[in-house]
């Protein structure tokens, strides 16, 4: 089947809907494409609070953050076709899709949003020897198993990893009648955010050991023990003679998100080696015209808050595309230097101007030190934050009217 | 009695020592700013929590249903809540918002669907 849209959107999570609504609002044609039974990615599964603080000043738990955008889709003409998933976007914006209900799909797109979020890393990313028996899930694939299909992973737990997902997924383990033994975490810091370390571990007893690691699996058909050592703080390696072995059936790995961009790549849109997502403008626009990205494809976020903003800047973006096809030319770029591992946009356009909000995070723990914007010899910025820490998406807000040159975010640790 | 704790209320994540003297009276160290002589004494009385949990369903395209409390119940109460919301057996169609449990664990707060499922 053939079919055309003003815009196209690929990803029916958050991103894509935020994107999708503004679209809308634009005034475009707008085709969702979600592989997944029903929208709201990634966050249907996410059924502790914490979302919204920002966006709808309340704190809402993930099914309730994406309903209520469902709604207001449901709304609105946008059409959204589920079990639909997309295998391929060309430069020429042409998406090809394989749907269910309409089999092979092939849209003609004024505009695309790349909306994909992203993937779990597994195990065959770390190669733990031993075994290979049934009992070993990434975090968020035991979170869609126990709150969306009702199924306990099991029942004796240990957690390698204390990102955010390992840490929730500790204490609803405990709260569905698991006993989680410990959560092992490779770095002398936890990536999660203190809140849920406090009200996940603490609160629940459960030992968290940073510079620890899981050295071996034990057990045939099923995980019948684990076997984990604490590590050199420099070389990671394990250090001998501090094995523990730990009887459990089950081991969650949480150890970090890749954005999802098989497509991207395969459509030829340039990438950042530092995010893992394309290379983008001020208006989320990639590096081919008419592709835009947002949400978790284009970088990793920690608040979804922060998602829907970006994604309805990516939407508004692309229904303009839509409209006046006109590509931007690119006029400088953004550099992360000095302890900011990366920035986004990446670029700005020829068509940059006024207030910019530059999304970065930083490589360390920084306590007291400032924050430096500046392009060629003018500081466009310089603001001092008591506390920058890797795990936090960090955000400042420039004028970028009348520049010259590129722009450089760098930390300043003393003055 | 004294507890040390880790104050969440922003990223700083200051150590807090909490002291409870015999009359009652809460002091608080190690904080930075007033937030967090707020939450000491909060955490050292009376912590309070959002439990999230999941009550099961008959006849629904899924087998169960994200659920919260309205509001936060006092931490101590959580075990007899999670208890009742075990015991639940619900029928589909379930909607956001809809009450499973009325004044859980004798808290006064009630047990509200998450998500929207449809019957199967
Ligand atoms: C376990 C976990 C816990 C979190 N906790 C919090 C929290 O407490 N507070 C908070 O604010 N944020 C939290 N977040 C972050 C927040 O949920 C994400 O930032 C947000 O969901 C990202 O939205 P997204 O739309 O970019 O991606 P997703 O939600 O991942 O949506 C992407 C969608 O694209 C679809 N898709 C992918 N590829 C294709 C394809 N080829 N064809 C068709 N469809 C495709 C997927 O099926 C999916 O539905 C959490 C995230 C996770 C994973
Ligand atoms: S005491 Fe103040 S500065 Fe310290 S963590 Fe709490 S809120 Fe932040």
């Amino acid at each position: 089947m053939n079919r055309k849209a003003d815009v196209v959107v690929i990803g029916g999570g958050p991103a894509g809907l935020a994107a999708a609504l503004q679209a809308d609002a634009a005034g475009a044609s707008v085709l969702v494409l979600e592989r997944d039974k029903e929208p709201g990615g990634i966050l249907q599964q996410c059924i502790h609070n914490g979302f919204g603080l920002h966006y709808f000043g309340e704190e809402l738990t993930g099914p309730e953050y994406a309903g209520r955008f469902i709604d207001r889709v449901k709304q609105t003409g946008i059409e959204i076709l589920t079990d639909t998933m997309v295998l391929e976007f060309t430069a020429d914006r042409r998406v090809l899709a394989v749907s269910a209900e309409h089999g092979l799909l092939e849209i003609e797109a004024g505009a695309i949003v790349l909306a994909m979020g992203c993937r779990e890393r597994t195990r065959g990313a770390l190669s733990i020897p031993g075994t290979r028996p049934a009992g070993v899930f990434t975090a968020g694939c035991a979170q869609r198993l126990t709150n969306m299909e009702g199924y306990m992973p099991g029942r004796q737990v240990v957690i390698l990893g204390s990102g955010d997902i390992g840490l929730i997924m500790a204490r609803r383990m405990t709260w569905e009648g698991a006993k989680v033994m410990a959560v092992c975490e490779l770095m002398p810091y936890s990536s999660g955010l203190n809140r849920n370390i406090v009200q996940c571990l603490v609160d629940n007893d459960i030992p968290l050991k940073f510079n620890h690691t899981v050295v071996r699996i034990h057990g045939r058909e099923r995980v019948e023990a684990v076997t984990i050592s604490e590590v050199d703080v420099k070389t990671k390696r394990p250090i001998p003679g501090t094995e523990e072995t730990i009887p459990c059936d089950t081991l969650l790995l949480s150890v970090g998100l890749l954005p999802e961009n098989e497509l991207s790549i395969a459509a030829g849109v340039e990438m950042d080696s530092v995010t893992s997502g394309a290379v983008v403008d001020e208006e989320r626009q990639t590096s081919i015209p008419g592709v835009f990205a947002c949400g978790n494809v284009l970088h990793v976020h920690d608040l979804v808050d922060n998602v829907s903003h970006e994604a309805e800047l990516a939407g508004r973006s692309a229904a303009a595309f839509a409209k006046h096809p006109a590509p931007a030319a690119r006029a400088h770029r953004v550099i992360a230097e000095g302890g900011v591992r990366y920035a986004v946009p990446q670029m700005l356009s020829d068509k940059a101007e006024g207030k910019i909000d530059l999304y970065f995070r930083v490589g360390d723990v920084y306590r007291g030190a400032a924050l430096l914007v500046k392009s060629g010899e003018r500081t466009l910025l310089r603001r001092k934050k008591p506390i920058m820490t890797p795990g936090e998406m960090e955000k400042v807000t420039v004028d970028v009217t009348g520049l010259t040159d590129d722009v450089h975010l760098s930390i300043e640790t003393e003055g | 009695m004294t507890k040390e704790m880790i104050c969440i209320s922003c990223p700083m994540g200051c150590m807090l020592t909490v002291v409870q003297e015999a009359d009652g009276e809460v002091r608080v160290t190690g904080n930075t700013c007033k937030r967090g002589e707020t939450y000491g004494r909060q955490e050292m009385t009376c912590p309070m929590r959002v439990v999230t949990s999941l009550v099961r369903l008959e006849g629904g395209v899924r087998p169960v249903c994200s659920c919260k409390t309205r509001q936060p119940i006092p931490k101590a109460k959580i075990p007899q809540a999670l208890e009742e919301i075990a015991a639940q057996l619900k029928r589909a169609p379930l909607r956001r918002g809809d009450v499973v449990i009325a004044d859980v664990a004798g808290t006064g707060v009630d047990v509200i669907a998450t998500s929207d499922i449809a019957a199967r």
